[in-house]
């Protein structure tokens, strides 16, 4: 059975204007996420994890252009959307949850009144029953003592509490897709696991697909079914979580697995990446961008990157793959 | 083995009006050995940072001694510990050397500045010492002429190990040294810190909240739950068999790729109880804990031994 993903990215390209020249930022990306499904962006930074995301919610920033490429949800193409279109979607059928709650909240409005804006906005709730909504909202996030919490300002509460309300805003109108940008950034470990069981729990319950983006395996192999990973625009492999950490075929991948510390490895085990990213402002850029940093360059390795299926849902964009 | 920090009954109480008194850090006492990495681990709002400041000599305790190999700082005040000889026996290393740099000094000025004021240096021998000090923290010498904006992560983490070290510090402290840095990044810099502790002797007092880094740098761990530290240990034993319900909570809220290692886990819930004006009967992680029993209300458990180096502060562990 052939289900249809709740969002397709097909050949998705996407170029920055600088004044010094033109940044190829993302090269034909494409991936899908079904419907219940989590699926993890994982990359160094500059390896267009966020871009992907902010192309996909029609947010880039002015001087970003998707030069080619579509992202089917729910039968429409995302990027062909007009703004009127998007600002519709956005809130109700996307949401995004963005890594610093406390910038991402207004800080002048009471958090209760900032989930009640959503459900009037996009959840067809009327502005007297909203507040009840909200508090309503604030319970599903186990906020304690919901009816308090709900005329507090951001900066009365914890940066866990400013999450869990990011939390219920994006989720207020049950989305069909979340996207998460490194929604634990900067809080503790033990809010983050708090954290990150709430977005799972609350994913599943209600079918939404939910993409991920963190520069944490570790993380992400915990609490997503897949793993997509990124590397200067490209993305170079993309498997069942598990698959990937028994069995990672681009050298890549391997490599950004060795130099996670995990459970037994000690210091000198891990292995560092050699070299950087190339500068993707460059005309003559290689087929393969890890090209330069990799131990397995063949000559094969100038042709056009392969696509090749080496395992259930586990694809890799490499010539040589381990 | 020697203590090279001595920190006995150390407390900090911010006054915050109205006759309330907030308590950061209460009452702690631990050493750092010389040679030796102790971790400090504990959520945001525990006191860590406080801790730190204190121990540097930013902040001047309301309680306790700072003992560091004979001299006792706390007596110091911190408005006057620039001009002391004993600031140069503790330098820093912060957090996201993006920020704490001088965005208009180049790095060869950053990392000469402590040269400059500390050593008494200047002229050839500051360059020279300056040059060494890239070459020993793998900066390129040609990057030394750069601004931190043109800079990448890892070289600004570079600088800033170089600016820390550069006095030779007996004492260096760590304030989540790599938690701005990708993975690949990260273990470069890990690996380096490493290196120059075993080549210049110096003790290290790692403060992160990365479970896995902690694990691979420290000797000793300690954990700190709201002003006080509630285990102490050797960090392989403390991270294998944790006593106190919190470092139970703390290890558990790692990451796990393999789902057999996710049963039994322990979740927190709840927010940490106020730090102002805590009620001194009453266990801090009381109303949190899972155990939580009516003898936590009445009766604060206190930090005893647990076994060889092991203390623990609490009533069932």
């Amino acid at each position: 059975m052939v289900a249809i993903p709740a969002l397709a990215v097909e050949d998705l390209s996407v170029e920055f204007r600088t004044r010094s020249g033109v940044v190829k930022v993302l090269d034909h990306v494409g991936f899908t996420v079904e419907k219940g499904e989590t699926v993890a962006l994982v990359g160094e930074s500059g390896s267009g994890k966020s871009v992907t995301a902010f192309a996909v919610m029609g947010i880039l920033d002015a001087a970003g252009k998707v030069t080619s490429g579509r992202a089917m949800f729910g039968g429409s193409d995302l990027l062909a959307q007009s703004e009127r279109d998007l600002a519709e979607l956005r809130g109700r059928e996307l949401s995004m949850i963005f890594q610093n709650p406390r910038t991402a909240l207004n800080p002048i409005r009471r958090v209760g009144q900032q989930i009640a804006d959503v459900l009037v906005r996009h959840g067809g709730a009327t502005r007297p029953d909203a507040p009840r909504e909200a508090i309503k909202m604030l319970k599903k996030v186990r906020i304690p003592d919901p009816e308090r919490r709900a005329e507090a300002y951001p900066f009365e509460l914890s940066g866990g509490m400013c999450q869990r309300i990011m939390i219920a805003i994006a989720l207020a109108c049950r989305p069909a897709l979340l996207i998460a940008d490194e929604p634990t950034t900067g809080l503790d470990v033990t809010t983050q696991a708090v954290i990150m069981d709430l977005i799972g729990e609350l994913g599943r319950d209600s079918g939404m697909a939910t993409i991920f983006i963190t520069h944490d395996l570790g993380l992400a192999a915990e609490y997503c079914d897949r793993i997509v990973v990124m590397h200067a625009g490209h993305i170079v492999e993309s498997a069942p979580s598990r698959a990937l950490f028994a069995n990672a075929r681009h050298p890549y991948s391997a490599k950004l697995l060795a130099a996670t510390p995990g459970e037994t490895a000690s210091l000198a085990s891990l292995v560092s990446i050699p070299g950087g990213l190339p500068d993707l402002r460059r005309a003559d850029l290689p087929a393969c961008r890890y090209s330069g940093r990799c131990e397995r360059l063949t000559d094969a390795c100038a042709q056009p990157l392969p696509h090749k299926t080496v395992g259930e849902r586990h694809d890799v964009a490499c010539w040589n793959p381990l | 083995m020697n203590a090279l920090l001595d920190i006995a009954g150390l407390a900090k109480r911010f006054d915050i009006g109205g006759k309330r008194l907030l308590h950061a850090v209460d009452h702690v006492s631990f050493t750092i050995g010389k040679g030796e990495t102790v971790g400090l681990v504990g959520e945001s709002g525990c006191g860590k940072s406080t801790l730190v400041r204190l121990i540097n000599r930013l902040l001047d305790p309301s309680d306790g001694s700072i003992a560091l190999t004979g001299a006792d700082l706390a007596k110091i005040r911190a408005s006057g510990f620039a001009g002391n000889p004993n600031r140069k026996r503790i330098q820093m290393v912060f957090q996201d050397a993006g920020d704490s740099l001088n965005p208009r000094f180049t790095a060869a000025q950053a990392i000469a500045d402590p040269l400059r004021r500390l050593a008494g240096l200047s002229g050839a021998k500051l360059t020279a010492r300056v040059e060494a000090l890239a070459d020993m923290t793998g900066l390129p010498r040609d990057l030394l002429t750069r601004f931190p904006h043109q800079l990448s992560g890892g070289q600004k983490a570079r600088v800033g190990i170089a600016r820390a070290i550069a006095v030779e510090p007996e004492l260096l402290i760590l304030d989540e040294p790599t938690a701005a840095l990708d993975v690949s990044v990260q273990v470069v810099i890990l690996q380096l810190l490493q290196t120059l502790k075993r080549e210049l002797g110096m003790s290290y007092l790692f403060v992160s909240h990365d479970l896995n880094v902690v694990r691979l740098l420290c000797d000793r761990v300690l954990v700190m739950y709201l002003g006080k530290i509630v285990e102490s240990g050797p960090a392989a034993e403390v991270f294998a068999d944790p006593k106190h319900p919190y470092t139970k909570a703390l290890i558990s809220a790692i990451p796990q790729a393999e789902p057999e290692k996710r049963l039994g886990r322990l979740r927190l819930s709840g927010e940490p109880r106020s730090p102002i004006d805590p009620d001194p009967r009453v266990c801090r992680f009381y109303g949190r804990c899972p155990k939580g029993e009516p003898r936590c209300s009445s009766d604060m458990p206190v930090l005893r031994e647990a076994g060889p180096a092991r203390e623990v502060a609490c009533h069932f562990a």
